[in-house]
């Protein structure tokens, strides 16, 4: 077995709290770390938010999980200092083939158009990316940053009050109490804090098993993306295969209903199916093999007083899309900004239950894009698979048909479409930026836009005049006075400009549009402040 | 043109009508749903706009449009 599952990455340590007096108070507690719970804790950490990380192991996360990782994320995780070294380690591929019974029916591109400093995609596991976090917990740390990462802490019972959460936690040292001004829970899709608030967590189970195995072997496959649906070596089941770094490579056999689980898994029935499907005379060791059911479903609100819920513990997708970590990466995005702004009273407590509407919105759009997807990849009636058949015979003539092909909608960030953040738009602009939306990146000569986004409101300019900053209630944007010149490639004008002239942003600190207009207008952005911030 | 059309339409009724019957000459059951299926998606493409095609959800349904 691989290594990196049995080295502690944050191992037990005896806490001065263990031995206080009373239950010490903290600012914040996230508990699970995962890469939500890390990256939280990390924004908070950045933002100088005092945070204690309480996690029940002290390793990654065991078995196959996550492993695309999207721009989105990238992008996230440059803000939080750990972008450089994902995409360093990841394996980056931008094509994928599609098979149909016996045959390649067609090959596609992704994101074809250029000028983002990252790509659209890359395939990391998961314990690298948990690595990487930590990693840069440690960094965080070096610098006197006021984060920890308690390993074999687990929570046991919560306690919620209207000004603190109070925890019972098991260690091997025995039981103490802490507590915290608020609360995140990152504990996954079982999330024992979501059991222990006795709260609903409602959606569909389907009922098809994927055998899901890790393999490490030396082929010449590229790295690309393979999906076969009815293919020879898995008859009326689908399959497919990604690369990972290391030369691991995802493999995903769809199983069917009625399957023993446990026999499934054993290694003498494995090896004979990965080798009809890698052929005879290929190579592997089995890295982790496991079956997993999947299921979509989310909790009706993210936000129960000073709990605030992120990632899996607060909604569950499958995992065609991608959408599972990725969109828990976003939560995180979402939410730390609001906390910072309530907990110095520069805004109303009600700014965090935006949190809740806005990352509800993105949940549905990942249940709705996730759920059509395994409707595809395993169609429900002889109706259904008839169509599905019918558009993957087409796509191998026409490319019409190639777009309704689904074996996964690939994670994309949500534009809040009917957020109170967000001001009416009020500029004749491209609609990928408009209010709502994440900023899309564009390149500044040598540099990228959103490094010079992040992490605090910005005034973006370009073309137009504005002040180098405007307060409004404790809340400060400062300008980023660009033109349409600073990017030859024209992008920037592509993106955020279109048919204007000139335009001015109000940018969120997670990098999303707030408000925009054609010219600076100060009473029209002292307004989008306070909305942004939840004051109208 | 957005609305979906429901009166006679067609170039050559009779002769459309009997091209269609004989597309399935000799194809059995599996077949000949494979074909209707994939002439249904051939057509929605080439209509496209998303107004039309769920008028002619809802007429296929002989529900009104
Ligand atoms: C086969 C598969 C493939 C996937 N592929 C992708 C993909 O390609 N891209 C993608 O974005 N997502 C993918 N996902 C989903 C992704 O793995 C999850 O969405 C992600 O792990 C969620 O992260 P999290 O931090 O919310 O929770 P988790 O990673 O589940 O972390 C929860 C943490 O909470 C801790 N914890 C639990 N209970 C307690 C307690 N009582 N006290 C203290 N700590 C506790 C746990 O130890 C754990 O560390 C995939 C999932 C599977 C199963």
């Amino acid at each position: 077995m691989n290594k990196i599952f049995e080295i502690p990455l944050y191992a037990y340590q005896r806490s001065p709290d263990q031995d206080a007096a009373s239950s010490v108070r903290h600012k914040v507690i996230v508990i699970g770390a995962g890469p939500v719970g890390l990256a939280a804790a990390i924004d908070l950490a950045q933002q100088g938010v005092q945070v204690v990380v309480l996690d029940d192991n002290d390793k990654v996360s065991f078995g196959s999980r996550a492993i695309c990782f999207s721009q989105r994320s990238l992008e996230i995780a440059d803000r939080l200092g750990a972008g450089r070294k994902l995409v360093e380690k990841g394996v980056l591929w931008d094509a994928g083939k599609v098979f149909f019974d016996n045959r390649q029916v067609y090959e596609f591109h992704l994101q074809p158009d250029t000028g983002y400093a990252n790509p659209a995609f890359i395939n990391l596991q998961q314990y690298y990316v948990e690595k990487m976090l930590v990693e840069r917990v440690r960094e965080l740390q070096a610098e006197g940053a006021p984060i920890e990462i308690r390993g074999q802490n687990r929570v046991e019972a919560i306690g919620t009050h209207d000004d603190h959460v109070k925890l019972e936690i098991e260690t091997p040292e025995g039981p103490y109490n802490i507590e915290a001004d608020w609360l995140i829970a990152c504990d996954g899709a079982n999330s024992p804090t979501r059991r222990m608030l006795g709260l609903d967590f409602e959606g569909r189970i389907f009922e098809d098993n994927f055998l899901i195995a890790d393999v490490v072997m030396r082929a010449d496959f590229p790295s690309e993306r393979w999906f076969w649906f009815d293919p020879p070596f898995n008859r009326g089941q689908s399959a497919l295969l990604h690369k990972q770094p290391d030369n691991v490579w995802r493999i995903d056999l769809q199983l069917g209903k009625d399957i023993d689980p446990e026999h499934e898994k054993l290694p003498e029935n494995v090896i004979p199916r990965l080798k009809a499907m890698l052929g005879e005379d290929v190579d592997f060791a089995l890295e982790w093999v496991s079956i997993y059911t999947f299921q979509c479903r989310r909790m009706e609100r993210f936000r129960h007083g000073r709990v605030l819920f992120a990632g899996d513990s607060a909604h569950q997708v499958s995992p065609f899309g991608a959408r599972g970590a990725n969109s828990g990466l976003q939560d995180a995005d979402n939410l730390c900004w609001k906390l910072k702004l309530v907990m110095d009273g520069d805004a109303p407590d009600l700014l965090l239950d935006s949190y809740s509407r806005e990352r509800v919105e993105a949940a549905d759009e990942n249940i709705r894009m996730s759920t059509l997807s395994t409707e595809f990849i395993t169609p429900k009636s002889d109706m259904s698979r008839l169509l599905r058949d019918a558009v993957l015979d087409l796509s191998e003539h026409y490319p019409f048909a190639r777009p309704l092909v689904n074996s996964g909608r690939l994670s994309t960030p949500c534009a809040y479409s009917g957020s109170s953040l967000s001001s009416a738009d009020a500029l004749n602009g491209p609609e990928v930026t408009r209010p709502g939306s994440a900023c899309p990146d564009a390149p500044l000569g040598d540099e990228f836009l959103l490094p010079q986004l992040a992490g605090k409101f910005t005034l973006l300019t370009i073309d137009a005049d504005a002040p180098d900053s405007i307060e409004e209630g404790g809340v400060q944007a400062t300008r980023l006075a660009l033109s349409v010149k600073d990017d030859l490639t024209l992008e920037l004008k592509r993106r955020y400009l279109g048919d204007a002239t000139g335009a001015v942003y109000l940018i969120r600190p997670d990098q999303h549009v707030a408000a925009r207009r054609d010219t600076f207008e100060e009473n029209a952005f002292r307004q989008a402040i306070r909305r942004a911030t939840g004051k109208e | 043109m957005t609305d979906l059309i429901l009166t006679p339409n067609l170039e050559n009724a009779d002769g459309f009508y009997a091209d269609l019957t004989a597309a399935h000459d000799g194809l059995n059951k599996a077949e000949s749903d494979a074909l209707n299926a994939r002439l249904v998606l051939v057509l929605a493409n080439h209509i496209g706009a998303a107004k039309v095609l769920s008028n002619a959800l809802k007429a296929a349904k002989l529900q009104d449009t």
